[in-house]
């Protein structure tokens, strides 16, 4: 049953009001632009741009800046806002061969074409609080070398070449679409992928390295991770052909992991798969080595009961806006629900205690 | 599908690159160029602006079935000239601003202002989204490994 109780509107506009006076904080220190979110918060941009599902730079910044830096609310912020836009449509598939690559890697070939090119890492720097920051941000322009022109290949074209990896091969089949049709299990792939690119980082990381520590072990290694930017095109009805519709910046991980043969295959290498908005190089490592740990059924593996197999285990919990939905809720009232708990808990003592008072005086009388 | 037979049609190709850089243009630069072209035709809106979201999709592993990764920003409109020319503007992001100006050009550049058009605002745009890419890719060519050899020992 639900009693509506009313008087809670001024406490709640006052918290708010206050609410948005810490959200400024100290007023004799300067405020902050959405444009400097965008630019110097990059990678918390990143990462609500991804977990909000919505490829949006200036407003991944607002959400932030309106949040007080809590991600996840700006993520609840981002979704809540996604679902008031019209679906203009889907776009094709981008081709992440055409990637303009700011970095590129991989941990199984040393030498492969295009090279090793590490863009702006946080690698190889030794974690060391770097005060000169807090005096001033000015920065030396990065050094130059002659760029490549032409695309960068996929390092795993190799080993496909030599048809020791399994194939991908290029199908048109209609994905599902989890923001139109509610998950339903067996998901399937292209629903696991979509899921897991717009989960959790924080959770996503949890399965992956549960997989590394032997729960489904699946040995992965990195054969290529890429981030940079890729064109989105889109078919235009009214035009009656496809134009570009602009350009997003992704990070693409491809994993290489231990190998399966039959009496009719020969042992080859299965893959993994991360591809997630902005560069977000740990989410999409992470998301490729739960993509191959859930393809345990498909790859004729056996389920060893690892939480990381568990596609309904995997999905249903790996979405922090549901979660926390959930979570929080149990902060708001539940004035009714714990009074009829502590009338019925009030009862039982009540009658444990004429059960107790009975049976003293019936030995009394005896 | 109905398509549009302008007189002076342009080259499917054509057409498609310059709606491409416009969806792509930095909103403030495109509106410079616009305003120092200074030839703000009249037209009639077919589409007013509106915002929306299309959901980008990739392949699996890059090259197989396609998944839905996730959504992104898109701002449409459609317009037209008084000669009846009709110009669409699809652009990233949230921006009607953005989105006019690029219906108004993909208009215009079907129409005889066409090269000079694409001299004042298309040629410098493309310049300079050409160099932006360029000095990226030349600061991450600079983060190449270049791997060599030590030698120890004997033999």
């Amino acid at each position: 049953m639900y009693v509506a109780v009313k008087g809670g509107e001024r406490a709640i506009d006052n918290a708010h009001a206050w609410l948005a006076e810490e959200r400024r904080g100290d007023t004799s220190v300067a405020e902050l632009s959405i444009a400097q979110i965008r630019e110097q918060m990059s990678l918390a941009v990143n990462r609500v741009m991804a977990e909000g599902s919505l490829y949006d730079p200036d407003l991944a910044a607002l959400a932030i800046k309106q949040s007080r830096g809590d991600l996840i609310e700006a993520i609840f912020l981002i979704r809540a806002y996604r679902t008031t836009l019209p679906r203009f449509g889907y776009s094709e598939p981008v081709d992440t061969g055409a990637m303009a690559c700011d970095r590129r890697i991989s941990a199984t070939f040393k030498d492969a074409p295009g090279g090793q090119v590490l863009g702006p890492t946080f690698d190889y720097t030794h974690r060391l609080l770097d005060f000169k920051l807090a005096a001033d941000g000015e920065v030396a322009e990065a050094p130059t070398a002659e760029p490549r022109t032409e695309e960068t290949p996929h390092i795993l074209e190799f080993l496909q070449g030599e048809n020791i990896i399994e194939q991908e091969p290029e199908l048109d089949d209609e994905p599902g679409d989890l923001t139109r049709e509610p998950i339903s299990f067996p998901a399937g792939r292209a629903v696991r992928l979509q899921s897991l690119s717009r989960g959790d980082e924080g959770f996503i990381l949890g399965m992956a390295y549960s997989t590394q520590r032997g729960y489904a072990r699946n040995h992965a290694f990195v054969g290529e991770l890429r981030i940079g930017k890729v064109p989105v095109e889109m078919e235009i009805p009214e035009l009656g052909f496809a134009i570009e519709i602009g350009e997003v910046e992704l990070t693409e991980c491809e994993t290489v992991n231990q190998f399966k043969g039959s009496k009719t295959v020969p042992p080859q290498f299965t893959r993994g798969y991360g591809l997630v908005f902005g560069q977000s190089e740990r989410k999409s490592i992470a998301m490729a080595l739960v993509d191959r740990a859930l393809r345990w059924e498909e790859l004729g593996e056996d389920n060893l009961g690892a939480a990381a197999q568990d596609e309904e285990f995997v999905l249903s919990h790996s979405d922090n806006i549901q979660a926390t939905g959930f979570l929080e809720h149990i902060k708001l009232p539940h004035y009714v629900d714990f009074q009829s708990e502590l009338e019925l808990v009030r009862k039982l003592r009540r009658e444990a205690q004429e059960l107790a008072e009975d049976m003293a005086a019936r030995e009394a009388a005896e | 599908m109905k398509t549009e037979n302008a007189t002076n049609e342009p080259a499917l190709g054509a057409r498609k690159a310059w709606m491409g850089l416009l969806a792509r243009s930095e909103e403030t630069r495109l509106a410079g160029l616009w305003a120092a072209f200074d030839r703000d035709p009249a037209f009639e809106w077919l589409r007013a602006p509106q915002f929306g979201g299309v959901m980008v999709r990739g392949r699996m592993g890059s090259t197989g079935a396609p998944f839905n990764l996730g959504e992104m920003t898109v701002t449409r409109c459609a317009l037209a000239l008084q000669d009846g020319t009709v110009g669409h503007g699809y652009v990233q992001g949230r921006s009607t601003q953005k989105a006019e100006i690029a219906a108004k050009i993909d208009a215009l550049m079907q129409t005889p202002v066409a090269s000079a058009l694409k001299e004042a605002v298309l040629r410098p745009l493309e310049a300079e989204q050409k160099s932006l890419k360029e000095h990226r890719a030349a600061k991450a060519a600079a983060t190449k490994v270049e791997f060599f050899t030590m030698v120890r020992g004997e033999d």
